[in-house]
């Protein structure tokens, strides 16, 4: 690194570091209401998972690759193999009930007063939420690391 | 239930999503690669054994009934396709582990292998129009990065061409399902057949029907769209180049079976004759264009072409017998062609080139591998009694019947031809003495290859199947009969997938 007009962002926009600090928790608590409410109202893991994806990217942006890979825990590929598992997997419970593929099982129980429905389609959206995740941060970290 | 017409579609699937998950382990990845495909040979079979049974097995995705949700739906066609989809991916997988370089491997050669594998199975599968594009779309998705693993500068090159031609043909494939959708209705396969078989035929659905086989002749590398097929097949690794040989262009062959037996059959003096004309004109480009030529794996493009058009006659004939006929020699063609590419291969391995001038010697020193080649060669020119000859003889028996004789000289004309570049090949890496240039000193030397058990197990086992569909042709050829028979029955189909009787 020797040109520093070549970084993708500058190391000296406070407001920029300070903001993405605060909007990470923010932005990632709400691609998982989006994901939550995607059943019947509009949301889902795909537009969820762009939320998602878009909070760790200011991030990075922010504070360089290595922060956000500290912050991240995973490699995103890891993220992106454990979303496209269970987007597969979620057709398979259907066969322990004798149904065809990819037909929709439902738990649906109380819990403290509230009725929760849990389902394989959830799990289904959650997969497409790590997927979408995984798929840009793969991008885009791989993108800076190749320009750094 | 039918579980058994899903899973050749999710075994892979998964295989290639737990792949990608063990990114970091090449070991794990291939032995998950042996597992997965040698299991999706075994469900395969078990789809045949119950198509052999009941004639139609269909599965109604996530309990949708048809026409509304996506259908899976195998009759024997399907069924043989899936079979053979299993067994090239399991010898192709085999066939990996010997010959891929670590570094084709870390960028995800497997995983994209199996995605490959999901959507020719999908393919096969579907009973649904709209789906069928979403499996091609997979496949070939899968096929481009295949095609470009490694960056070589002749990979890009052609995979530029094969690139443009197929998304050109897919968009014209999706126009053709959206005026579909308009004239019908319905996007499910046996509804269509049913809808399009209760109305008067118009030139409309001529017009639809010219723009699917456009886009599927294109897939299938039909006369005269065909130039992207050599420009990139002798590109990637040889594992690749046999696995597209073997399954790629045959999915499109199997599209134009399928909806030119099932949709569209209101017109087929109109439509038939049009692919009689491009079936002979495959036949005579592909067998002329290879003659040109002195690359090993060049040449056999350019006989993939060709055979396609004697699987195109099949159909544009249109009778029992040359249905029967276009089935087997798809078997045929299948394992013969996989086969010599293997066997390219095998031949770079030892002596470092695919150029014929830079080959040679092979028979001196390994005469086994050469009568490898030799069975597999000349079951592809059609000499008895191997799996190729019923499958010309039935063909060509088929056109005498209806005293089509240009496609019965064409046919044995192209077969003469085929022979010629088999017997130069032969002659060239095979027979003639190493050239001086040459450095062949793997191929002369006695050390144990270790590797070497990877490439001969598959090859092996296919030139035995070439050897048996000859002698033994009986089981198959009733197999394919009665595939052939369903194929001129639609109202079968109708009724298994939509439980109505037109």
């Amino acid at each position: 690194m020797t040109d520093p007009n070549k970084k993708i962002m500058k190391d000296n926009t406070v407001i920029l570091h300070t903001a993405a600090l605060a909007l990470l928790p923010l932005q990632l608590l709400f691609s998982v209401f989006l994901l939550l409410r995607g059943h019947d109202e509009p949301g889902g893991g795909f537009i969820a998972g762009l939320v998602g994806a878009g909070a760790v990217v200011l991030y990075l942006f922010a504070h360089g690759v290595d922060a956000t890979r500290r912050i991240m825990r995973f490699d995103p590929r890891d993220l992106l193999g454990i979303g496209l598992f269970l987007g597969t997997v979620s057709a398979f419970p259907a066969l322990l009930r004798g149904e065809p593929f990819l037909s929709a099982q439902w738990w649906i129980f109380d819990l403290a007063g509230t009725e929760i429905k849990l389902s394989t389609v959830l799990v289904f959206d959650i997969g497409v939420y790590f997927a979408v995740v995984g798929t840009i941060l793969t991008v885009v970290v791989s993108l800076t690391e190749a320009e750094e | 239930m039918s579980t058994e017409v899903a899973l050749p579609v999710f075994i892979p699937l998964l295989a290639g999503v737990l792949s990608l998950m063990l990114w970091r382990s090449r070991k794990w990845q291939r032995r998950l690669a042996v597992l997965a495909t040698g299991l999706l040979l075994a469900s395969t079979l078990w789809l045949l054994r119950s198509t052999l049974d009941q004639g139609y097995v269909v599965m109604q995705l996530g309990g949708w009934a048809a026409p509304f949700g996506i259908t899976l739906v195998a009759d024997l066609l399907s069924a043989v396709m899936a079979v053979i989809t299993g067994l090239i991916g399991f010898a192709v997988a085999l066939y990996s582990l010997g010959t891929i370089p670590d570094r084709h491997e870390k960028f995800g050669y497997y995983p994209l292998m199996h995605l490959l594998l999901a959507g020719v199975a999908g393919s096969f599968l579907t009973g649904d129009i709209f789906n069928l594009f979403v499996w091609f779309e997979v496949m070939l998705l899968a096929s481009f990065a295949l095609l470009t693993l490694g960056g070589e500068r002749a990979q890009m090159e052609g995979a530029i061409k094969y690139v443009t031609l197929n998304l050109f043909s897919s968009a014209l494939f999706l126009s053709a399902i959206g005026l579909t959708y308009g004239l019908t209705g319905t996007l499910n396969m046996a509804d269509l057949a049913y809808k399009l078989s209760q109305v008067e035929h118009t030139g409309m659905v001529n017009v639809v029907a010219l723009m699917f086989m456009i886009s599927f002749g294109i897939k299938a590398a039909a006369f005269p769209l065909f130039f992207w097929l050599p420009a990139s097949y002798h590109t990637p690794q040889v594992a690749v180049s046999a696995l597209f040989a073997g399954l790629l262009t045959k999915v499109g062959v199997y599209a134009l079976y399928r909806l030119f037996t099932l949709v569209f059959v209101g017109d087929t003096g109109y439509t038939h004759t049009i692919l009689l004309w491009s079936a002979a004109l495959t036949m005579l480009t592909g067998v002329l264009g290879a003659a040109a030529q002195f690359e090993f794996r060049r040449i056999l493009s350019f006989h993939i072409v060709s055979q396609i058009g004697y699987i195109m006659l099949g159909l544009a004939l249109f009778t029992p017998l040359a249905l029967l006929g276009g089935v087997f020699y798809l078997v045929h063609n299948i394992i013969a062609k996989t086969n010599l590419f293997l066997i390219s291969g095998l031949t770079y391995r030892l002596l470092g080139s695919y150029d014929l001038k830079k080959l040679g010697g092979v028979y001196r020193e390994r005469p086994g591998i050469a009568i490898l080649f030799l069975i597999s060669a000349l079951g592809l020119a059609g000499i008895p009694p191997l799996s190729g000859f019923f499958a010309k003889f039935l063909l060509i028996r088929a056109a005498v019947e209806i005293e089509a004789w240009m496609a019965v000289v064409v046919a044995l004309t192209v077969s003469f031809m085929t022979l010629y570049s088999m017997i130069k090949i032969w002659a060239q890496v095979f027979w003639k003495p190493v050239p001086d240039a040459v450095d062949a000193t793997r191929l002369r030397s006695r050390e144990r290859d270790p590797g070497m058990f990877w490439l001969l197990t598959p090859i092996i086992g296919l030139a035995a199947l070439v050897v048996l569909f000859g002698v033994w042709a009986e089981p198959l050829y009733q197999v394919a009969r009665d595939a052939a028979e369903q194929l001129l029955n639609p109202a079968g189909y109708i009724e298994a997938v939509l439980g109505v009787t037109p």
